[in-house]
């Protein structure tokens, strides 16, 4: 799906383009600088301790999500002075694409970035002989795992637009209720391999964000019954 | 084995020749004068995104048009106009080229991850003589640096020496030089690919059919490339034919001395285009002087003068009209074809009133595509290829080394249009490349097993 949604909107427009590949290099880095406080803070570290492990994972895997909220923001910045810049260049002093879908595309950005990360190396290893779960583990492996993905980079998505809603009116709270809701997927992943905790609150969650994404951009009940009778 | 390299003596030699001829031309070249300053460069952003999307314009042509440029007077003001519009259009072009460096690169990668062949050791290029399987590291460390020294050098000979050969006008030994060189990597290169391409996937093939298709592939190449074709043939085949060198490379190029050499290029990359004495910057000046276009098989345009594969994707809605534009193109490519993309604006616009109007007219500034050379090509393609193949975090580092490479080539064509004038393409994007292949090879890779190990999400 979340393909799809890219190739509908995105592939038309190469400022767009250009906006999804720099959010998704933000991402990255933001990834990059994580992983590297985790991997200090293991080699640190004594390796036998075995809930020290899962304690520093846990460690990073926060700092990783304020990582990434910080560099959103960062990136909020960046994309603010060159609609400045695009406003300025233009002929009738209006901006070719509205600061609404510079974050649309951004959360694009973070999320097809993160889902990649996430996936690839499974579906590289899907293609190749085994059998899922032999050694005890959950059966639905990948299953799941597919799922968790698409939820991810939905959430990334509405995240985005709900952070830069949040930037432009200086509402505060809209900020901290994203962060919350990451921190809140994340850990509810730790209840992973027990399935329901984890996918049954993420979808919730996306519903929710999906829902206040929506009404942000200016959608009502009444647009969405004229869009589905094709008024 | 010893065979092999005794085999390739004789062509390594052009290969080399080639080689150092496509990363001779990494420059790439802007197809905007050299006169125009760029006033609004000092605009508070430093940022890409100040070009606007191609949905603006129609109305900016609309616009443009009105101008014309014979009249002196209203020299100022065109040339704001000038500024703003070749801003304007960077986002299209910076799409033109991820495209082709994007198509490149993922021909080297699925090449790399199915085709055994490419990853397998077997033997090296004689211009990289020392071996890297020393035991100790300071000993490879040294050999890879020699190594660099060893093929820097030669590429810095051939450039010198071409550069001195189109000074002095040998146009003939050039193009001969170049047409050996295609010729050699047009069918002798795709020779070896298809060959172990069918390996791999268990095909049969006689010789007879291999021999047609190869002779018909590297036929239509030569032509493409060298004299005229289609715009988006050519593209195909200059694309094809840096993935083939970039597989060259990634094959016989040993681990640590591949690494050190892409660092040394951008390094003199930067030094060749933008010193004074540079050969580079003398290349290009000396092709903008004479205002002829550099060989057209040592550059990707993006875009040509007139011709027919102006239909660009964003205006799909041109349909029917499309055709009727395209017929009356046709007649004036080969008036136009000699003019790249160097012209000035009058020269855009003079035909402009001559032209078919049609009710949407077809932007005269999308002809003034951004050029780039096939060396960038190569080292990009070589620098992801080898992440492929090497790097044990698998997709992770090339995904990262792939969005690592196009941010740079972003960035570089936004100093582009801050310059106005060739820059080098490498330096930036291979300095992210490297910075990021490292950096995820060691430290994300870990990180996001461990996660994944877990199912837990970031």
């Amino acid at each position: 799906p979340a393909l799809g949604l890219f190739l509908f909107t995105i592939a038309r427009d190469p400022l767009r383009i250009i906006i999804l590949i720099a959010g998704a290099f933000f991402w990255l880095v933001s990834l990059l600088l994580s992983s590297l406080i985790w991997f200090i803070a293991v080699k640190a570290s004594n390796p036998q301790d075995e809930p020290l492990q899962k304690g520093l994972l846990i460690f990073g895997i926060i700092f990783s999500v304020l990582l990434q909220e910080a560099f959103r923001f960062l990136y909020y910045k960046l994309l603010r002075k060159a609609i400045e810049g695009l406003v300025s260049l233009s002929e009738d002093s209006c901006s070719p694409i509205s600061i609404q879908q510079m974050a649309y595309v951004a959360g694009m950005g973070f999320g097809l970035t993160s889902g990649a990360f996430s996936m690839i190396n499974l579906l590289a290893d899907a293609l190749g002989p085994g059998t899922v779960g032999i050694h005890g583990d959950s059966q639905l492996y990948f299953l799941t795992s597919a799922f968790m993905t698409m939820v991810m980079i939905f959430l990334h998505t509405f995240w985005g637009i709900l952070f830069f809603h949040g930037c432009e009116h200086q509402c505060w709270w809209e900020i901290t209720a994203v962060i919350i809701m990451h921190l809140a997927v994340s850990g509810s992943t730790f209840c992973n391999p027990l399935y329901m905790g984890s996918l049954v609150p993420s979808y919730l969650l996306m519903a929710t964000a999906a829902t206040w994404a929506y009404l942000l951009s200016g959608g009502s009940a009444q647009n969405l019954r004229r869009f589905l009778l094709c008024k | 084995m010893i065979t092999f390299m005794n085999n390739s003596d004789s062509e390594e030699e052009p290969c080399n020749e080639r080689t150092s001829l496509m990363s001779a031309e990494s420059p790439p070249v802007p197809s905007y004068q050299d006169g125009l300053q760029a006033s609004e460069a000092g605009e508070a952003q430093a940022h890409r995104k100040r070009r606007t999307g191609s949905s603006r314009s129609p109305n900016n042509i609309a616009d443009g048009d009105t101008s014309d440029s014979g009249v002196p007077a209203r020299e100022s003001a065109l040339e704001n106009e000038e500024e703003e519009l070749t801003l304007k259009y960077g986002a299209k072009h910076v799409i033109m080229l991820f495209v082709p460096v994007t198509l490149c690169m993922i021909v080297v990668v699925a090449t790399i991850k199915s085709v055994r062949f490419y990853t397998e050791k077997n033997g090296q290029l004689i211009y990289t003589p020392f071996s890297e399987d020393t035991p100790s590291v300071g000993q490879r460390l040294l050999n890879s640096v020699l190594n660099t020294i060893i093929m820097i050098s030669v590429i810095v000979v051939m450039t010198v020496f071409l550069v001195l050969l189109y000074k002095y006008r040998c146009y003939k030994f050039i193009h001969g030089w170049l047409i050996l060189s295609s010729l050699m990597l047009l069918f002798l290169f795709t020779y070896i690919y298809l060959g172990e391409v069918l390996k791999t996937y268990n095909v049969a093939m006689d010789y007879p059919t291999l021999f047609l298709v190869i002779w018909n592939f590297g036929a239509v190449g030569m032509i493409c490339i060298h004299w005229k074709g289609p715009l988006q043939l050519q593209q195909a085949y200059l694309i094809m034919i840096s993935a083939l060198m970039a597989l060259v490379f990634i094959k016989y190029l040993p681990e640590w001395s591949a690494w050190v050499i892409l660092g040394a290029i951008s390094i003199y990359d930067l030094m060749a285009v933008l010193c004074p004495k540079g050969p580079l910057r003398m290349l290009v000046e000396t092709a903008q002087e004479r205002n002829e276009p550099i060989f057209p098989a040592l550059i990707y345009s993006s875009a040509m003068m007139w011709t027919v594969g102006m239909a660009k994707p964003d205006t799909a809605a041109r349909g029917a009209s499309q055709q009727t534009w395209d017929a009356a193109e046709d007649g004036r490519e080969n008036h136009r074809s000699p003019l790249h993309a160097d012209s000035e604006m009058s020269n855009t616009r003079s035909p402009g009133p001559t032209r078919p109007i049609t009710s949407f007219e077809e932007p005269e500034e999308e002809e003034r595509g951004v050029k780039l050379g096939l060396g960038d090509f190569i080292f990009y393609s070589v620098l992801v290829g080898k992440a492929a193949a090497t790097a044990s975090g698998d997709w992770n580092t090339t995904l990262a080394c792939f969005v690592a490479i196009l941010i740079g080539l972003c960035l570089t064509l936004l100093l582009l249009a801050v310059f106005k004038k060739a820059l080098p393409a490498l330096p930036i994007s291979i300095t992210f490349g490297l910075v990021f292949y490292f950096s995820t090879d060691n430290l994300v890779r870990p990180f996001m097993d461990t996660l994944a190990f877990h199912q837990l999400y970031i």
